[in-house]
């Protein structure tokens, strides 16, 4: 649904190049709930002001819904009309909601339905329509400064699908936002989605928003895209830094010669004894250092993190075994390098 | 005396009132057009931007008798008379034009970028944004920038009778200052001050009734636009 590939942006000021997004490839499908995860001035903010190009990449495409943007974007600084019309077909919701003060609740929905040139009637039709989907029918004729931060959101949030949006980009939506009221807006965009098959991709820094609604997500850093995926994958990829940051499990080794070995159930694998089998064929005493248990983007997983006595060399049939019963283990202290060749047996 | 004073309230607010309404209607786009053509705005020309800024700096600095003067020529182009109340509106509208345009610019820029960018992403063009964003979104502030202008061309229009506009501020200086009837002087004075207390009343009551900011908070947009004002009138 969006492509970016090669993706670039980079701002010249004074001299001075700051490279804010360096060739990234993108990849959201249709449906889903896509999150990019990175800290503030990771590029997060670059890459979604190019989806709709509010930025003009420096290099690299964008696809939206089968439309290539950065070729309808034109030369001049100015969005010419073709790219106003597909920018219209993309909805947007930002961190500090963006609400005009000047009008009313109802009004704002109707902005980009004024925009586009809609009746009056049709207009009004809609955005009370909107309105009651995101539950503020009772709102209509207040003025945003009379709401509270998450009704702000959900009226940014009715106004941004006032244009029958295929796709949602919602920029920070929740960052200005206590945790209680994130979770009721998380909700919504995740109702939002599964009801009208909604494409959506957010950026946020914080995890938790990943883990309750993302099916797929992409960790940055730099400009670039180090880790991408959908949460399943993520969660199987040894050593991840997403699936460890999604699902953290505590513990430290109790000596030097003892092998931490991090276990990831899903699926079948979560029902089989595993722990004991291994305990009972091999004959070794496993320690327990930390586990949980969680939902994350709607697939029970658990995870734990065992202590094996002696070092990795001592302990690669027990691993092995492990890895038999479909299980992700991702070995501790361990070069990647290993890893992958561990991968393999 | 009283047909006199009241001649001259009509001259003054037919010199003001006028000239406000040409004012506004130059200024609002000089003032729009000095923001958009601003490095990073959505029209941005910095040659026009400087240009246009270095027009309404020196219209701004002229002093008002001297631009009275240095207009006569087009004056009488205009109205077919360097004399009377039509002729004074040409120079004061002239001189208020860039000065209102500096007030509408600072109330513009004062619109938060962020809305700019949703209409944008809602694929509205410039026009769009002027419309629907920039001019809405500072119209009280531009309401008080409208009264602002209006008292300063009102201090402006007792100038005028310099070149026989008549108004309130004439009387006060042919009769009270050049004959001494300095009890004419104070009653014209004490005119003056009760319209402009009145128009600051009414330009400020428009303003506020405008501002939905303050949904819980009364008092404050009020003082926010005093200050607003305040402070814009001093840096004129």
């Amino acid at each position: 649904m969006i492509t970016t590939s090669g993706l670039t942006k980079v701002y010249r000021s004074r001299g001075r190049e700051v490279t804010a997004l360096d060739g990234v490839d993108l990849h959201v499908r249709e449906g889903e709930v896509y999150g990019v995860i990175g800290q503030s001035g990771a590029g997060k903010s670059s890459l979604i002001r190019c989806v709709n190009l509010l930025e003009r990449p420096t290099a690299g495409t964008v696809t939206v819904a089968g439309q290539d943007l950065t070729a309808l974007a034109g030369r001049g600084p100015r969005a010419g009309k073709e790219l106003r019309r597909a920018r219209s077909r993309i909805g947007m919701v930002f961190q500090h909601f963006n609400l005009l003060s000047s009008r009313t609740v109802q009004d704002n929905v109707e902005l980009p339905l004024e925009i586009l040139g809609t009746s009056g009637k049709e207009r009004s039709r809609k955005a009370l329509g909107l309105l009651d989907l995101v539950g503020l029918a009772d709102k209509a004729k207040s003025y945003p400064a009379q709401l509270s931060g998450g009704q702000k959101q959900r009226v940014g949030i009715a106004r941004a699908l006032a244009g029958d949006p295929k796709v949602l980009l919602s920029d920070e939506a929740t960052s200005a936002l206590d945790p209680e009221t994130t979770r009721s807006i998380l909700q919504l965009l995740r109702d939002l989605n599964r009801q009208l098959g909604l494409t959506v991709l957010l950026i946020t820094h914080e995890m938790d928003v990943v883990k309750s609604i993302c099916d797929s997500a992409a960790l940055m850093e730099r400009g670039r895209i180090v880790e991408s995926g959908t949460v399943g994958e993520l969660l199987a990829t040894p050593g991840s830094q997403l699936a460890s940051a999604l699902f953290p499990v505590g513990g430290e080794a109790s000596a030097d010669d003892r092998t931490v070995v991090d276990v990831t159930f899903h699926g079948e694998a979560a029902t089989q004894p595993v722990i004991s089998q291994l305990s009972r064929t091999y004959n070794i005493d496993i320690s327990i250092l930390g586990a949980a248990i969680d939902t994350v983007g709607g697939l029970q997983v658990g995870r734990m993190r065992i202590e094996l006595p002696g070092r990795y060399e001592d302990n690669v049939v027990p691993i092995g075994f492990l890895r038999e019963q479909g299980l992700e283990i991702d070995v501790l202290g361990q070069e990647p390098v290993l890893l992958k060749e561990g991968a393999r047996l | 005396m009283q047909p006199l004073l009241e001649q001259a309230c009509w001259d003054t607010l037919y010199m003001v009132g006028w000239s406000t309404v040409i004012a506004v209607v130059g200024g609002l786009p000089l003032g729009v057009l000095l923001v958009l053509t601003d490095r990073a705005g959505l029209l941005q020309n910095v040659l026009a931007n400087k240009v246009i800024g270095q027009i309404v700096n020196v219209a701004r600095s002229m002093p008002f008798i001297i631009l009275m003067v240095a207009l006569m020529s087009f004056t009488r182009w205009v109205t077919g008379t360097t004399i009377g109340r039509e002729a004074a509106i040409v120079p004061l509208a002239i001189g208020a034009i860039p000065f209102f345009a500096r007030l509408v610019e600072t109330a513009v820029r004062e619109v938060d970028g962020g809305l700019v960018e949703a209409v944008q992403a809602m694929g509205g063009n410039t026009w769009t944004v002027v419309r629907k964003v920039l001019v809405p979104e500072s119209l009280p502030s531009l309401i008080a920038s409208t009264t602002t202008t209006i008292v300063a061309l009102i201090g402006y229009s007792a100038m005028a009778g310099t070149v026989g506009a008549g108004g309130l501020g004439d009387i006060a200086i042919r009769y009270g200052f050049q004959r001494f009837e300095s009890e004419l002087m104070w009653i014209t004075v004490a005119i003056l001050a009760v319209v402009i207390s009145l128009i600051q009343a009414a330009g400020d009551f428009a303003a506020r009734s405008l501002h939905h900011r303050g949904g819980r908070a009364g008092p404050a947009p009020k003082l926010r636009l005093l200050k607003a004002a305040t402070a814009t009138s001093k840096t004129v």
